[in-house]
């Protein structure tokens, strides 16, 4: 291990961390949002929208981000559309963690207990305060499981950024042992800098899990 | 007395079957009413209709001269004044016991926080549960729980209590505790319906019973008459499930 090397190029990971984690953490906040609003239109049924939810989650979940990134980057040029590519990482995370995120809620919203928005109606609350006061805060401590893992999921698939010329941590990796054939110590750092990253995710998430399950669920 | 009260022919059907089948009945302010009847008779979907949680084929509720209606846009406002307690006790698990109590008279009546949460308090006082305020339902034994939900309908003050199977889900050892309170409200003169399968508790507490059969009223009567001298062949039938006194003994 050369460990010179590390230290010359510590910056230059430190630079793609950051990258990495502000598109990430935009890319999902996106998500999450794009999540929300799909699963509230499959859990009310409305009509049409249901159907062009159904289509996009379809779509999103079964093909891989890299065809959605290229297809970003590439493709949206053609017809006019010229995204630069930390626009097209954004976009590409959020097309494909909305579909994640919504399923994550819709199945949290699902999970709640009809009886459980009667007995706030019957309390004289109207559909949408027992939305907000009752259903929704409950959907959302249940889906908190599956949206952690979702954040991780989204995390690590920014890997694939590189390939749309992103400076990301993937990219800086590659570029290293292109230029200097230092293999073992562009790749420490990668797995170094990538669990900086997600480790905390993990393990703020497992935090929060463990004090859902203390603070209050399970009726 | 005046009259609090009143259903008119009203007819519930799922698909094709017929759950409740023209119910005309009428509730005077300050009675306490007992549904008795088999598991299935409709007594359960009949408060429920009360509450305006189910859709009707035919008839009305009303109260005080309003209508009760499935889908209404004043269904909330006359839901407040219609209190209802369910089986699940359906405490909302997010909250803790006094944030429970206070979420609709907070949000739907807009009152003053800091009197609501006085008169949660005082009530909780008087369940003897003042010191779980701070705590979450699932740290709650299930009477407990039951007891909080008959508080946070107290809360909204309603006109009228609908009890359904409150205590049906409970612990034997904690089945008094709730019918305690429901005994007391009574005793202030509050109006109640409830649905029940404690026969004693029915007697102790009805002013009047009514018995449900095959979703039509089958008999009205005072809890004396209904216990000691039932007039239909049915509810003598009903009422001999609950007795061990004629029971046979072979062979032991």
């Amino acid at each position: 291990m050369n460990w010179e090397f590390i230290e010359k190029y510590l910056p230059m990971y430190r630079e793609a961390a950051v990258l990495t984690v502000v598109i990430g953490s935009i890319g999902i906040a996106f998500a999450i949002l794009i999540g929300l609003i799909c699963a509230m239109v499959l859990y009310h049924k409305v009509p049409v929208a249901k159907h062009i939810v159904n289509g996009y989650v379809e779509l999103s979940r079964n093909t891989p981000l890299l065809a959605q990134l290229f297809f970003l980057y590439y493709g949206f040029p053609k017809i006019g559309i010229n995204l630069n590519a930390e626009l097209c990482g954004v976009a590409g995370l959020a097309f494909l963690g909305g579909s994640y995120m919504s399923e994550a809620f819709r199945s949290g919203l699902e999970a709640v207990d009809k009886i459980q928005e009667e007995s706030a109606l019957s309390l004289g609350m109207t559909k949408y305060q027992v939305m907000k006061y009752v259903v929704l805060p409950e959907a959302i401590s249940i889906s908190i499981p599956a949206f952690i893992a979702n954040i991780i999921f989204l995390l690590k698939e920014t890997s694939v950024f590189s390939a749309i010329s992103l400076m990301d941590l993937m990219f800086t990796a590659k570029d290293l042992i292109g230029l200097y054939y230092k293999t073992t110590e562009s790749l420490f750092l990668l797995v170094i800098f990538y669990l900086l990253i997600i480790l905390p995710v993990s393990v703020i998430g497992s935090l929060v899990e463990r004090r859902l399950r203390y603070a209050g669920f399970g009726n | 007395m005046t009259e609090l009260l009143q259903i008119e022919n009203l007819t519930k059907k799922f698909d094709n079957q017929v759950i409740l089948d023209g119910i005309n009945l009428s509730i005077q302010k300050g009675e306490v009413l007992v549904l008795v009847g088999s598991s299935g008779c409709g007594k359960s979907t009949l408060l429920r209709c009360i509450n305006g949680l189910e859709e009707i084929q035919n008839g009305t509720v009303k109260l005080e001269g309003k209508e009760v209606k499935y889908g209404d846009k004043n269904l909330p406002l006359i839901r407040q004044k219609i209190g209802m307690v369910f089986q699940s006790y359906e405490l909302f698990p997010h909250l803790n016991v006094i944030d429970n109590l206070m979420l609709a008279p907070m949000k739907v009546q807009k009152r003053n926080k800091e009197e609501e949460r006085k008169e949660a308090i005082e009530l909780l006082r008087t369940v003897g549960l003042e010191e779980k305020a701070e705590q979450f339902p699932r740290q709650l034994s299930g009477g407990q729980k039951q007891r909080v939900a008959i508080l946070r309908t107290l809360l909204m003050h309603p006109d009228i209590l609908l009890f359904d199977e409150v205590t049906a889900a409970l612990d034997p050892e904690m089945v008094r505790e709730v019918l305690d309170v429901m005994l007391n409200l009574a005793k202030q003169g509050r109006t109640m319906i409830i649905v029940t399968h404690e026969m004693q508790f029915a007697k102790a507490v009805a002013d009047r019973i009514v018995f449900i059969d095959d979703g039509k009223i089958a008999e009205e009567a005072t809890p004396e008459q209904f216990f000691e001298q039932p007039k239909t062949e049915r509810a003598k039938q009903f009422l001999n499930v609950f007795s061990f006194e004629k029971i046979k003994v072979n062979g032991i």
